[in-house]
């Protein structure tokens, strides 16, 4: 190897590079030479276009032809769906491929250069425009520092104006806009837990250990609206071996025999915490996998929520019915703002 | 040439046909600046188009949908031929959107293209977006439209979010209870946007028939408004270029929109549309016969929203539940608010700025339209990767339990694994991605100097064995030495001549400190004189 690079080259040397501009040398594709090329192309492309005609058709006979069956045949809707979808894609992949391939092969690819311009405005014209905005204000009479008041308030009016027209608008949105209603559900005093979805009552004795059930109150069902109200009730009941089961101080007559009730309502955004481990007596939250620990009052284990669910207290009455005692003693479900309030 | 009596009967029939339309609109102009108009050739172009083309499809399906759907919450008996829901109770919304799958030919199909353009039309929109970031198409003077293309990622979120829950199943009523659950979260005035959105207290029987109009009017008139802004700001800015010989800042190297991109373009519209329709002849999306009418009460296991809100999924998961705080007796929930207003508002938010806080660290007012080839911008390119590992970090949190699941794992492991990797994954992406970039820059370096490898050894008479390498042309020169080579900005001293703080120094300072952090490891281009003094010394 040699030293040169040490020493200054022999020639001048441009300070950069010079573009070499765009490439001059173009590689003629076949059909640009040979006519029988050409004519090939042609021909693919037409076969194309015939192609997506054939799609058309097969879509059409699909739709006409076959039968979407009485609803229950899986097959017959998945051969109608196939059927025209296939004639679809067919007709819609034809016209682009073809369109595709002859700009391709026939059109012309020598690439064609165009001159940009700069975007901002030349002087004059922003100065004439200037001078067209001056003239406009002096014709209004509000130039600069000129009729204080006028301007204040048309600005106050503009500002102000939508507030017509935005507090009634939204303020039909929220109907009553009780929030109170998110602190009380269906449950009262006395009020038997029933089966969800058939809403017949559970017994204490039906209840074994390790069992659970999805649980609404009796009644919901003959609500004319059930949803609101059942979004707020559900409640998960559980029978834990009573040995296994941490009472919460100041819950002691909450639960009955090892059976407790909490609110299947997640605490941390409200979906239903569906998912019972028998081994580990965890709740767990499907959507977002909050867990929460039934022997020890639905406090969280794990997960994004923060709160234990809400324990609703029951009893059983004379007919051996499990019932509330009251409604749950805090709003159950996610949290907001003025919960606690 | 000859022509035949009847074309040239045809001939003036067009010419009488457009001489009237020019007499009336002075169409000429328009056909004059647009049908010759040139555009620059690469694939990466086509991403957009996609998202174009998918919302296309989404208007023409989504139109057939409207013909059927009936957006009300009513509660009916279903008397529908699906025998599985023979006398379920259930939302019209839910009746009609199983009568237009099992009872109108065509419908599932209609259905299932209106949801898988859907998901597509979320896809490439992002997938656009990444290819405008990397390779710096967002500069000056693309801003503004930069701003529109953001807007429009979001309303394609809002589009998709909307019309996922319309069908009323249970799996979207599920998504709809966990926006109400979010916005509750929102301090002061949450309740209240969650109770004047659901028109009351949760479901309600105004959402349906609210998201509906906002689906079907709003949010597409929005979008189609939008739509029309960003092509004008296209058209009015010339498309942008990649680098190579011939293509500066003051030109656009292409071909022209008649015929060449109107076949191509026009013609990539029918492929797009095909290759949707296919996947909705062959497979399933969104089969809400199998989840059941919306009711509170019940929820499946491998619960998932539809793709792009995955993160925002991922994001509640992987949420740590300690900070719920009572202040002055009012509930700040931050748990759920972090996680699902707080970061993705700071995400979005930087996105959206991304253009200006560049051109801080650059410091540079050009106009720009020669595409950045990413290796050239580093740390851009660094940010761009350690975004998109944190976004799919999040996608895998969302799907935790379908990984669990999948992998034999459990799920409370990835959660932990998770809570340390989204903050610590990204940076090792971003500075393995910074290193990659300075890596392929140096052997761009290394082969305008030494040329390509050959592969043929040659023994000089000395003994010594040479490999022989083949020079560049002028052309792969060019592509390899062309780009700006931006260095950190050179702050003034804090005083001036006269001893006078200077005023906004520490916002100088901090300029210049987002400026060191882009430009202090660079890679120099190689100079003529640096090639000169390579080629002297070879043989």
């Amino acid at each position: 190897m040699s030293t040169l690079s040490n020493q200054p080259p022999s020639h001048e040397v441009p300070e950069a590079f010079q573009d070499p501009g765009v490439p001059t040398e173009h590689r003629p594709r076949r059909a640009d030479v040979d006519e029988r090329a050409a004519k090939r192309a042609e021909r693919q492309v037409a076969a194309l276009f015939g192609m997506s005609a054939l799609g058309t058709v097969i879509a059409l006979v699909s739709y006409f032809a076959l039968d979407i069956g009485d609803g229950n045949d899986i097959q017959a809707i998945q051969r109608i769906n196939m059927g025209i979808g296939i004639g679809v894609a067919l007709a819609m992949f034809g016209i682009g491929l073809g369109a595709i391939h002859w700009a391709k092969t026939l059109m012309r690819d020598h690439e064609m250069v165009e001159d940009r311009h700069e975007l901002r405005s030349s002087d004059e014209t922003r100065e004439a425009a200037l001078q067209d905005l001056r003239d406009g204000a002096k014709d209004s009479g509000i130039g600069v520092g000129r009729r204080g008041l006028l301007k204040g308030s048309l600005i106050t009016a503009l500002a102000v104006a939508p507030l017509s027209l935005l507090v009634p608008q939204l303020g039909g949105l929220g109907g009553d806009w009780n929030l109170d209603k998110w602190r009380r559900t269906m449950w009262a005093p006395g009020v038997r837990l029933a089966r969800d979805p058939d809403g017949t009552p559970i017994r204490a004795a039906d209840v074994t250990i390790g069992s659970v059930f999805h649980v609404i109150p009796e009644g919901l069902i003959d609500l004319e609206h059930p949803l609101e109200a059942k979004a707020k009730a559900v409640v998960i009941l559980i029978r834990l071996d009573p040995k296994d089961l941490k009472i919460v101080p100041g819950r002691e007559d909450w639960s009955f025999d090892g059976i407790v009730a909490y609110s299947k309502i997640c605490t941390h955004v409200g979906c239903p915490v569906a998912l019972y481990e028998q081994q580990t007596h965890h709740l767990l939250c499907p959507c977002h996998q909050s867990t929460f620990d039934v022997s020890d009052g639905c406090k969280v284990v794990f997960g994004p929520a923060k709160r234990p669910l809400p324990q609703l207290p029951i009893a059983v009455d004379d007919e051996g019915y499990i019932v509330s005692q009251r409604d749950f003693e805090e709003p159950i479900g996610s949290s907001y703002w003025e919960r606690l309030k | 040439m000859t022509t035949s009596p009847s074309a040239s009967k045809v001939n003036r029939a067009a010419g009488a046909t457009a001489n009237f339309v020019d007499e009336r609109t002075s169409i000429a102009g328009f056909v004059k600046y647009f049908s010759r108009k040139l555009f620059p050739d690469h694939w990466s172009f086509m991403l957009g188009e996609v998202a174009l083309y998918s919302f296309i499809i989404l208007l023409i399906s989504g139109v057939f949908l409207t013909a059927f759907f009936i957006p009300a919450v009513t509660p009916v008996h279903y008397e529908g031929t699906f025998e599985t829901m023979a006398g379920v109770e259930m939302s019209e919304a839910y009746a009609s959107t199983l009568h237009m799958s099992f009872e109108v030919p065509g419908g599932l199909l209609m259905r299932q293209i209106h949801h898988w353009a859907a998901l597509i039309f979320t896809a490439s929109i992002m997938v656009h977006m990444a290819r405008v970031f990397f390779t710096g198409a967002f500069r000056k003077p693309r801003e503004i439209n930069w701003l529109v293309g953001f807007t429009l990622m979001i309303l394609s979120l809002a589009a998709g979010f909307t019309g996922y829950s319309l069908p009323d199943d249970v799996l979207s009523g599920n998504g709809l209870r966990i926006i109400e659950g979010i916005v509750r979260s929102i301090p002061i005035v949450g309740s209240y946007i969650s109770y004047g959105l659901f028109g009351g207290e949760f479901p309600g029987e105004a959402l349906i028939p609210r998201l509906f109009t906002a689906h079907i009017l709003l949010v597409p008139a929005l979008i189609l408004g939008l739509i029309a802004l960003h092509l004008f700001l296209v058209f009015l800015h010339k498309h942008t270029q990649y680098p190579g010989g011939g293509r500066t800042h003051k030109n656009v190297v292409g071909l022209p929109l008649f015929p060449v991109y109107t076949a191509k373009a026009g013609g990539f519209f029918f492929v797009v549309f095909g290759v949707i329709a296919l996947m909705a002849s062959v497979l399933t999306i969104n089969p809400v016969w199998n989840y059941g009418p919306y009711d509170p009460s019940p929820v499946s296991a491998g619960t998932q929203p539809d793709w792009y809100i995955l993160w925002i999924d991922g994001l509640l998961r992987v949420m740590p539940g300690f900070p719920e705080y009572v202040i002055g007796g009012y509930t700040l929930s931050l748990n759920v608010l972090i996680p699902a207003v707080v970061v993705p508002g700071l995400f979005f938010g930087f996105l959206a700025l991304y253009p200006w806080i560049e051109q801080w660290a650059t410091g540079d007012r050009t106009e720009k339209h020669v595409l950045d080839r990413p290796r050239n911008v580093p740390v851009r390119t660094g940010i761009g990767v350690a975004l998109i590992v944190f976004y799919v970090i999040l996608v895998i949190e969302g799907s935790n339990d379908i990984v669990a699941t999948l992998f034999h794992l459990s799920i409370n492991d990835i959660t932990w694994f998770i809570r340390f990797a989204v903050f610590i994954l990204p940076v090792v992406a971003f500075w393995i991605t910074k290193r990659i970039c300075l890596g392929l820059q140096r052997k761009d370096r290394e082969l305008v100097l030494h040329g390509h490898e050959t592969g043929r050894i040659v023994r000089h008479e000395s003994g010594e064995y040479v490999e022989v390498h083949e020079p560049l042309t002028d052309q792969e020169i060019w592509i390899r030495v062309s780009y700006d080579n931006h260095k950190p900005l050179v702050l003034e001293p804090e005083t001036n001549e006269f001893g006078v703080r200077r005023r906004w120094y520490r916002w100088s300072r901090f300029k210049q400190a987002v400026s060191r952090f882009y430009y202090e490891d660079r890679v120099e281009p190689v100079t003529p004189a640096e090639l000169e003094a390579a080629r002297s010394s070879h043989h």
